[in-house]
């Protein structure tokens, strides 16, 4: 079978290039990763006129063939036919941001040289004229030799022109594949400059929207302000819309789990899919709604070009402790879930900012250890009131995030002058025009990343609960024998005892942190589990699961139990989504070995601490 | 510091918000490979019209700069290596 036409979308960035590729692909569109480099390779199928189908990819935004990060390094090696896994496209598509030519045509004039068919999109002229600034494509398209399509991708104008353009083009192809003439990039630019010149029909000087808006939203007083209440409406719509999605996924998982209970006999199968694979895969799928909403808010704040306001604003408190502006979304994303965060590491160009901020991003509190530190403080914590409107177990909470907080950024320090030494771009970023998103670009986006999310369920985690559920249940206990003590988790906890004894943490807990390893909040259920198998006629309801534990737990152990929580990276999405996007072990073996290490230390010192004040 | 600076340049962090002027000289020398391909990519050269238009609220750093008909935010160190030619009104 000959493989499709494959059609490359090229450009700078901020030319509107995946707008441009979502109207021309719509939502059918696959994501993966390059072979060896975490750059995502967006593709999708394009149906020409005559009914022929095209394959066409979304290349990472670029300035030009000469690569200054790895995403711009695959647009050359694919442009060039020698990116690994890639064919060389057919034919190009160049978008160009109409508003920017002098700039984008520099690009174009590189990609216009290499010979392959080509058209290019002049994008966002709805911008350019509210600039003031008025185009010749006809202009353009003699100075360049390629046809020159106006469009606004965002608001699917000009697509049906640019589809025209393409089936044109590859019915009659130019042949004549240039190897790569490499022109002096000043002689393109002045070209650039030339031609963009040549291209202006009129230019009528107006107070630019964007720079009216940039004059309040980047204000060195009302522009923190506004940040602030930004992220703030963000995590109250985090926490507080997701509360009735989470309980009805809470509650499908529930009945499933009933269902398939009366469906299936007693026994290790039925264990095996009750208690192993609903129950652990429903754990981490009830947080499905916090990460689309968070998402959500992602993708209309890169969309509408408020992002790179918030790293600009942000840039040098996050330069202080060895990291850029960059980092602050995805951290700040990280108190609702590590996995999104990590996940919004890709807009950090620089290689070692980017793996720096993936490798603190799990100490930021997320909402999975809410219900550990929720447990353990209402049953040690008194409630009672150190101040006016402040009480004692809200203001441990706050010390808890204070704690993650103050670690990320000690860790970032120490990795920037450790193991991510030098390197980094510093902070050097384009600010593009504000402009409204398309909804149907952010659902896209939406669906992608709650694809990857589900995958990555219905895969890995699926795998690693089964496993923790057979270590939990074989073999199986006989009459007088606790299921806790002879399973091979039993045994098992039994060794973990043996290490975290020195910082007070009992066969209890040591039991419950091998669960835990799924997902932090696993930990209590594994506690609450473990005690009722303990004395089974007792029902172990929440309030229940603290008076026993105040029973069973001095009080500096549940302190170091809490401090171990701010640490340990317990959590297999975490880790999982840093092997996929760091492209191997090495850092998310790294990431589990210093955060255990710091976790140790934390809950040790803690322990130590609080028995020698004589809690 | 060089001593062949044109007469009456100053270095881009010294610009006052909102005043244009023309790019005079880049010490390129004194950035890294990828620092001065990124500045280059901006469409920093000579000739170029700059114009700073806001400052980061901490520490008066980023700025963020007009760069023909683009604006790109950069930190101070680097706005150090440009020199300009400010346009008197």
């Amino acid at each position: 079978m000959t493989p499709l036409p494959l059609v490359a979308v090229a450009g700078s960035p901020n030319a509107g290039k995946s707008a441009l590729f979502n109207a021309l692909t719509g939502a059918r569109q696959k994501v993966a990763n390059y072979p060896g480099v975490t750059v995502e390779r967006h593709s999708g199928r394009l149906t020409l006129a005559d009914g022929r189908p095209v394959e066409l990819v979304d290349l990472p935004g670029a300035y030009g063939l000469d690569p200054a990060s790895p995403d711009e390094a695959v647009t050359r090696d694919v442009l060039l036919g020698r990116q690994e896994g890639e064919r060389r496209p057919d034919a190009l598509i160049i978008v160009l941001d109409a508003s920017n030519l002098d700039n984008h045509l520099r690009f174009a004039l590189q990609l216009i040289e290499l010979g392959l068919p080509t058209i290019a999109a002049l994008n966002m002229v709805d911008l350019a004229k509210r600039d003031g600034l008025e185009l010749d494509a006809e202009v353009l398209e003699r100075e360049l030799g390629i046809p020159v399509v106006p469009t606004v991708a965002v608001r699917r104008r000009g697509i049906a022109e640019l589809q025209k353009a393409l089936d044109d083009m590859l019915s009659n192809p130019r042949c004549g594949v240039h190897e790569h003439v490499k022109s002096d990039l000043i002689l393109l630019q002045r070209r650039a400059r030339e031609i963009a010149t040549a291209a202006v029909v009129s230019e009528t000087p107006v107070r630019r929207w964007t720079h009216r808006l940039d004059s309040i939203l980047l204000h060195p007083v009302a522009g923190p302000i506004i940040l602030a209440l930004v992220m703030f409406v963000m995590f109250q719509a985090v926490f507080a819309w997701s509360a009735a999605p989470m309980a009805w996924i809470g509650d499908g998982i529930a009945w499933l789990s009933g269902v398939v209970t009366n469906a299936l006999p007693p026994g290790l199968l039925r264990s095996m899919v009750v208690d192993g694979a609903i129950a652990g895969v429903g754990a981490v799928i009830t947080f499905l709604p916090q990460i689309l909403i968070l998402f959500t808010f992602i993708l209309l704040l890169e969309g509408t070009g408020y992002m790179v306001r918030a790293a600009f604003l942000m840039d040098k408190l996050m330069h202080g402790a060895g990291l850029s502006g960059r980092a602050f979304i995805p951290l700040l994303s990280s108190f609702a879930c590590a996995v999104p965060g990590i996940m919004a590491t890709r807009t950090i160009d620089d290689p070692k900012d980017r793996l720096t901020t993936i490798l603190v991003a799990p100490l930021m509190t997320c909402s999975a250890r809410l219900p550990v530190y929720t447990l353990i403080i209402a049953a040690f914590i008194p409630n009672r009131e150190v101040g006016p409107g402040i009480g004692l177990q809200g203001l441990v909470m706050f010390g808890l995030y204070i704690c993650g907080i103050t670690g990320a950024l000690l860790a970032a320090l120490v990795l920037r002058r450790g193991v991510l030494k030098g390197g980094g771009s510093g902070f050097m970023m384009e600010l593009p025009k504000y402009q409204l998103p398309s909804l149907k670009d952010v659902a896209i986006g939406l669906l992608t990343r709650a694809e990857i999310f589900l995958k990555r369920a219905g895969t890995i985690i699926l795998g690693t609960t089964i496993v923790l559920w057979a270590l939990a249940s074989v073999p199986q206990a006989g009459p007088g024998q606790k299921q806790s003590e002879v399973s091979i988790a039993g045994h098992i906890a039994d060794g973990i005892e043996v290490v975290v004894k020195p910082i007070g943490f009992n066969h209890d807990i040591a039991l419950a942190l091998l669960p835990a390893m799924a997902a932090r909040e696993v930990a209590v259920s594994a506690i609450a589990t473990v005690y009722s198998i303990d004395s089974p006629d007792e029902q172990a309801s929440a309030t229940r699961l603290q008076d026993r534990l105040r029973h069973r737990w001095p009080l500096p152990t549940a302190l170091a139990f809490l401090a171990w929580f701010v640490f340990a990276p317990q959590c297999i999405s975490t880790i999982a989504v840093t092997r996929r996007e760091t492209n191997g072990w090495k850092w998310p073996l790294f990431m589990i070995s210093y955060l255990f290490i710091l976790a140790y230390l934390a809950a040790g010192l803690t322990y130590w601490t609080a028995v020698a004040l004589g809690l | 510091m060089n001593a062949h600076f044109q007469p009456g340049t100053i270095s881009l962090d010294q610009l006052a918000m909102g005043v244009k002027a023309h790019v005079a000289s880049v010490d390129w020398a004194s950035l890294e490979a990828g620092e001065a391909l990124r500045l280059r990519n901006f469409g920093f050269d000579e000739g170029v019209a700059v114009e700073p238009l806001h400052l980061g609220p901490f520490g008066r750093d980023p700025i963020a700069i007009r760069v023909g008909r683009m604006t790109v935010a950069i930190r101070r160190k680097h706005a150090l290596a440009v020199r300009v030619l400010p346009l008197t009104q």
